[in-house]
């Protein structure tokens, strides 16, 4: 086990090695960094030769992926093109509105997923199941950035039509709060069930096939016929091995949870990853997106690292060796 | 007592009502199959692989109904042009701010500035799925071709090219594709289109791939290879006719996500760009009045939500009738 996490780990590193070039190359093609800084009439040119000094701009491409690299090690990727203000401590604070966004999000689809595929499966063609079946076509054919609109239409709606606040519909914390943890809870509802959605819908559908499967083997029927009760059945025989590929869904799951921040944050108004993102998008900034996409990018491979072991951990039929 | 089931006066009295699953679950179709069989005796017609989907699909009762509601929606953004009572850029100030109504053929409503939501929106159905056929055909060829070659020679040949598509599996896909859109997109649909094709193609790939591992193996493919084939031939006009199944399938769900995503990056402002109406940008456009007109929000929302509906019903008909192997347990 000890070998394949060593394995596994090493094998990271040219991925991870191959990523940052890719992402490198990517923008580099994408034309001159320097566009937008150039068409702004306050900015001399000393302060345009002293950017292209600090980012080895007019180096060969491949010095200047070298110096990039360097400079993500030494010092944090640098700083920003146009403000010149340092990455990594904003970067480091809008991950942590992010995670708290992501990891919420996702407790709440895992859990509620489980309960709706485990439900699904045992009653079969009941009208639950089917209620289920029609809720989650509905989430896998509703975009975020709609669905995250239409809580926020109705949330404000309620709020002006009763004057109580149940949810707030925008921002992260509101000033002279009372109590900061229902506050902060009291913002993050709505953003959290809109990321929830599609991963409810994902999952529980998973849930409920990996059930099904299982519930229909032969020592699930073994069980049953030894007279064991239905629910230790379903709880003991059949959910522990129904769980075991749901836990690699889960964990590969969290790089889409990313994509699905940058929609739900931008429309929120979280000051999060996503919102930073697309700021840095939109004024064109590079340097900052870039540090953006191998953050991330190492946090998801992280995250498959953890899929990967953990079942291999789970499933002892998995043998890497 | 009358029964006015027939079926049901058949089991035995008393017998407690028990809740047959739908008749297009799968052992249901062999069975009747096979009961149809026995009632023909041997003359029994031969059917060729499409005419037995085609009655498989036809079972399907949603996915029909979907493939209708789907094909309507298509001849709307086929023909937007004589549907629309409106162009999509026209104002008129005066008929400003109105909810959906019958005067005036406003039946989305108009924004603002007075433009029609309703032509709008037929207009955002052709962008839209515009750029979904573009990127079902491109990265279906992509995927294809990249699984192919990848299946069909195996080896290092094999190795390498499945650890590059692991790449870009391991990659947060939208992140990437909106970084990529804002950066290289010129907004027009055919580079939104291009740009997500190239991201889209690696399902397939992997597919093809797994189904050319097996294919290979097959006494069809060695007799082709005895007789002198080249490996093109073989390729083109044996293998890949026998994967027709999962690459329509595949197609038709990368539609699905293509709208989807495409809508998003519109809305974000990184994807098709104005004039040029798309169902995501309309949203967006709507964004800032959806407390006082929140029907210009719903009328693009809602009609992406229902294409995108019907194509996965569709999908999931041409699943269980092109890949029988491929079914999902389902209800």
């Amino acid at each position: 086990m000890l070998i394949f996490v060593v394995r596994r780990v090493l094998y990271s590193i040219p991925v991870l090695i191959i990523t940052s070039f890719l992402i490198f190359w990517a923008v580099s093609v994408s034309g001159d960094p320097l566009t937008t800084v150039r068409q702004i009439p306050r900015v001399s040119q000393t302060t345009i030769d002293s950017i292209i000094e600090r980012n080895h701009l007019l180096e060969p491409f491949i010095v200047q992926y070298w110096e990039w690299v360097k400079s993500a090690f030494t010092e944090g990727f640098g700083t920003t093109l146009l403000a010149d203000t340092p990455i990594m401590p904003d970067i480091r604070r809008v991950l942590g509105n992010t995670l708290q966004l992501i990891i919420a999000a996702e407790i709440l689809s895992v859990i509620l997923a489980a309960i709706i595929g485990v439900v699904s499966a045992v009653r079969q063609y009941s009208a639950f199941d089917y209620t289920a079946t029609t809720f989650s076509f509905l989430g896998f054919a509703t975009p975020t950035f709609f669905l995250a609109l239409l809580l926020q239409i109705l949330f404000t709606n309620l709020y002006l039509s009763t004057d109580v606040r149940i949810f707030y519909t925008s921002g992260l914390s509101s000033a002279g709060a009372d109590n900061f943890f229902i506050d902060r809870l009291q913002h993050l509802a709505l953003p959290v069930i809109t990321l929830a959605v599609l991963g409810i819908a994902q999952f529980s559908r998973y849930v409920r096939a990996s059930m099904l499967e299982v519930v229909n083997s032969d020592y699930v029927r073994t069980a049953k016929a030894k007279g064991v009760k239905k629910r230790n059945v379903v709880m003991k025989h059949a959910l522990r091995n129904a769980l075991i590929p749901f836990v690699t869904a889960i964990a590969l799951d969290f790089g889409g949870l990313f994509g699905g921040a940058i929609v739900t944050e931008t429309i929120f108004g979280i000051d999060g990853m996503g919102r930073y993102l697309v700021g840095h998008l939109n004024s064109r900034d590079v340097y900052p997106v870039m540090a953006w996409l191998m953050i991330t990018s190492v946090i998801v491979i992280m995250f498959n690292l953890i899929a990967d072991v953990i079942y291999g951990y789970l499933d002892p039929r998995i043998r890497y060796d | 007592m009358t029964n006015p089931n027939p079926s049901a006066s058949q089991s035995l009295p008393g017998a407690p009502q028990v809740d047959r699953p739908p008749s297009d679950a799968a052992p249901d179709v062999e069975a009747e199959e096979l009961s149809a069989f026995h009632e023909e005796g041997l003359e029994v017609k031969a059917r060729s692989q499409w005419q037995l989907a085609r009655r498989r699909f036809f079972r399907h009762k949603l996915a029909v109904g979907s493939l209708i509601v789907l094909m309507i929606i298509v001849l709307v953004g086929v023909f937007a042009e004589q549907i629309a009572p409106y162009s999509y850029r026209e104002q008129v100030p005066l008929d400003a701010r109105m909810p959906p109504t019958l005067e005036g053929q406003h039946y989305f409503g108009t924004d603002v500035l007075g433009r029609d939501y309703f032509s709008r929106t037929v207009f955002g159905i052709r962008t839209s799925l515009y750029v979904a056929g573009v990127v079902a055909l491109l990265s279906t060829l992509i995927g294809a071709l990249y699984g192919a070659v990848s299946g069909y020679f195996g080896g290092w040949i094999d190795n390498m090219m499945m650890r590059f598509v692991d790449l870009v599996l391991t990659l947060p896909i939208l992140a990437v594709l909106i970084v990529i859109a804002a950066l290289w997109g010129n907004g027009t649909p055919l580079r939104v289109a291009t740009i997500l094709a190239l991201f889209y193609w690696t399902t397939l790939a992997r597919i093809i791939r797994g189904n050319f591992l097996s294919l290979r193996e097959k006494e069809y493919v060695e007799a082709a290879k005895a007789s002198g084939a080249s490996d093109m031939r073989i390729i083109f006009r044996h293998m890949l006719p026998n994967s027709m199944g999962p690459i329509v399938v595949n197609a038709t769900l990368i539609v699905a996500t293509a709208i989807l995503v495409e809508a998003t990056l519109s809305f974000l402002g990184f994807g098709v760009q104005p004039p040029q109406p798309a169902l995501g940008k309309l949203i967006d456009d709507a964004r800032g009045f959806m407390q006082t007109m929140p029907w210009l929000v719903m009328a693009p929302g809602v009609t992406i939500v229902v294409i995108v509906l019907c194509i996965n019903f569709v999908g999931d008909g041409l699943r269980d009738a092109l890949d029988p192997t491929q079914r999902r347990l389902r209800a």
